[in-house]
């Protein structure tokens, strides 16, 4: 069972990266804090929009990155809203100064982490990896399926509104689609995972869709597999609100590499919060609102260590 | 006018009527005889470019890698070219590609999307390879647009860009307006890419010659999806009469597309109902086969799944939508029905 805290007892935070997904987080933090109470906000550009609005909000904010973090001691937890190639030098600095970093970026230092499938597993470390907003709408689905039954295979295509893309994605969409494949081995369970990334300009924008495909191994339970999907559906909703399957589970049989096989396929689709962010984005809001949770459970552990020490 | 650089992409575009089961054998004949017939570009790789192979788009029944291999042992002249899509295929496979003979890369984004292309472009030139852009869908947006897009695909080091009508649905004036505003907006080539669904694919690739096109695309027999591609044998006989020959053996195209693809077809693809809808609708040529697959699935008329995806603006690749149409359609249908 997890110890709740006294309301007043808080695990101090800041977030590195004043870009989108760091002020949606911000916002997110500023709404249901948990354990966690966010004292700073750091970017590099003076000039930046999520500068001046944590400034507004009564948030101590920086321009001097990580190192306005570095220099407060009190601050235990630090999400890193940057890019792959910040992170990898603010992690060793993290490290170094003791702080915990939960890593929005794909730079994929630390282990993969995607709360309802493996997120106690990884309360231990000092740098934990968010994986990508594809990998967190749908490795839980994958996990849901392959906790009944063995997967020969998954595969996800995720398509995001344009205008929800920002610049860390469109530069770097090949590390999208190989660290979501991966994430649907490592975290989802199956033997190999493909993942497909679609942009739509659409206008009015669309909601984030997600489809994804598995392939069992064998036999399966189907009433198993359908049960086990739902209840991971509503799990995620406690964190994402907009999480739903547009269908029930599909079933059809098709060709494979591996013989004639039956397709399992779930059409899902993310609906923002619109915390910060309009509510087409839900890409960015399993981000935040994922990272959220990985940073409430941290918080909690630090502060059960607290005690346990004044014991 | 001026004669203009010919890809073939029977290989590649025809992959999608092949539902991605070309054999090693059809490709060594395929590309053997396009090279003999003095086809300089030769695309193969699966219809949905590097990496293709899915379930969203169909498997593979043998490795793209195996396929360039062998159309490359066999080409005396031509140049092997692979497809890119950015977001299916990733720099990795590029790499294995041009080690296994692909000289070309044709990375391809929804026409608004360009900037995603950039790290492959930049990859594509450091490996030595020649990098032509391909604007898809390029109907759902107006020339100033795409003229933008295109200079990203530019500056990131793209030999030439493409207007890729991938729906089929453009008019000859469509078609003439966007290859002449990249014409004049870009230092590089600039080239057009047809589907037949309107039966407009010779026509409109003729007026983006007029508009000053410096490459073209054709499919023997027009082996492409949808209605398929303006034919290669075609294209050559009309370009010989109009004194623009860049080279092509009109009567060896001719023989290639009766005796050596002809006889691997599944159908002709022509611009039957569902085609001209796809057109008509100006939805992803590649939709045809899976939303006829649907339709029949769930009794629903494949037209009244293409219209749909049309209003929703799908685009290029969200072959997954289909199956998300038909079961609200077919739940609206049994609602319907109930009442």
């Amino acid at each position: 069972m997890e110890m709740e805290h006294q309301a007043n007892e808080k695990i101090k935070v800041a977030i590195i990266g004043s870009g989108n997904i760091g002020s949606d987080l911000m916002y997110k933090l500023l709404k249901q804090p948990g354990h966690m109470e966010l004292v700073l906000l750091t970017g590099i550009d003076p000039a930046s929009e999520g500068l001046a609005r944590a400034r507004a909000l009564g948030i101590q904010v920086s321009y001097e990155g990580i190192q306005t973090v570095l220099d407060a001691p009190d601050i235990k937890l630090v999400f890193d809203a940057t890019s792959a190639r910040a992170h990898l030098r603010h992690a060793p600095a993290l490290r170094s100064a003791g702080k915990i970093a939960i890593d929005l970026t794909p730079a994929a230092l630390g282990p993969y982490v995607v709360p309802p499938a493996n997120l106690r597993e990884h309360l231990d470390e000092a740098n934990v990896n968010m994986v990508t907003c594809g990998g967190q709408a749908t490795a839980p689905l994958v996990y849901a399926i392959s906790r009944v039954t063995p997967l020969l295979y998954a595969e996800m295509v995720s398509t995001v509104a344009s205008l929800s893309a920002g610049p860390g994605t469109r530069q770097n969409i090949d590390e999208f689609t190989e660290t979501t494949a991966r994430a649907l081995e490592v975290i989802g369970g199956a033997k190999r995972g493909k993942a497909i990334i679609i942009l739509n300009p659409a206008d009015p924008p669309i909601m984030m869709r997600n489809t994804v495909y598995a392939i069992p191994q064998g036999e399966f339970d189907e009433a198993a597999v359908r049960a086990s999907v739902e209840q991971m559906v509503a799990e995620v909703q406690t964190y994402v609100p907009g999480y739903r399957l547009k269908n029930p589970l599909v079933i059809e049989m098709r060709d494979t590499p591996w013989g004639r096989q039956p397709i399992l396929t779930m059409l899902l689709e993310v609906e923002g919060a619109g915390d910060y962010l309009p509510r087409h984005a839900g890409n960015l809001d399993i981000m935040t609102a994922s990272a959220r949770r990985v940073g409430e459970l941290f918080a909690r552990k630090l502060l059960e260590g607290r005690q346990e020490a004044a014991a | 006018m001026k004669a203009p650089r010919v890809t073939d992409t029977s290989l590649r575009d025809g992959s999608h009527p092949m539902r991605h089961q070309f054999s090693v054998a059809q490709v060594r004949a395929v590309a053997q005889a396009l090279d003999e017939a003095g086809i300089p570009v030769i695309e193969v790789t699966h219809g949905d470019g590097l990496a293709g192979s899915s379930l969203q788009y169909g498997f593979s029944a043998t490795s793209e890698m195996e396929l360039i291999s062998a159309a490359k042992e066999v080409c005396r002249q031509a140049k092997i070219a692979v497809l890119l899509i950015p977001g299916i295929g990733t720099v990795k496979e590029l790499k294995e590609a041009m080690e296994r003979g692909a000289q070309v890369v044709r990375i391809a984004t929804q026409c608004t999307e360009a900037d995603v292309s950039e790290e492959h472009f930049e990859f594509a030139k450091k490996l030595g390879m020649e990098a032509v852009g391909f604007l898809m869908m390029a109907h759902m947006r107006p020339p100033e647009v795409l003229t933008q897009q295109a200079r990203i695909m530019e500056s990131s080091g793209a030999d030439c860009v493409y207007i890729v009508d991938s729906a089929g649905a453009m008019l000859p004036r469509d078609a003439y307006e966007r290859v002449k505003a990249l014409k004049e907006a870009l230092a590089i080539q600039v080239g057009f890419h047809a589907h037949n669904n309107l039966g407009l694919a010779v026509g409109n690739t003729l007026a983006a010659l007029e508009a000053g096109a410096d490459q073209i695309d054709g499919c023997l027999r027009g082996l492409g999806a949808g209605a398929g591609n303006a034919p290669t044998e075609l294209l050559a006989a009309v370009l010989d009469k109009m004194g623009l020959n860049p080279g092509l053996d009109v009567y060896k195209l001719m023989d290639a597309a009766e005796y050596v693809i002809a006889p691997m077809m599944p159908y002709q693809p022509i611009p039957t109902r569902d085609a001209i809808t796809i057109g008509y609708a100006g939805v992803y040529s590649t939709f045809l086969l899976h939303a006829q697959r649907a339709g029949e699935r769930y009794g629903i008329d494949p037209r009244t799944i293409l219209t749909e995806l049309g209003r929703r603006q799908a685009v290029a690749g969200q072959e997954d939508w289909i199956l998300d149409v038909a079961l609200e359609l077919a739940r609206g249908a049994a609602q319907h029905t109930a009442h």
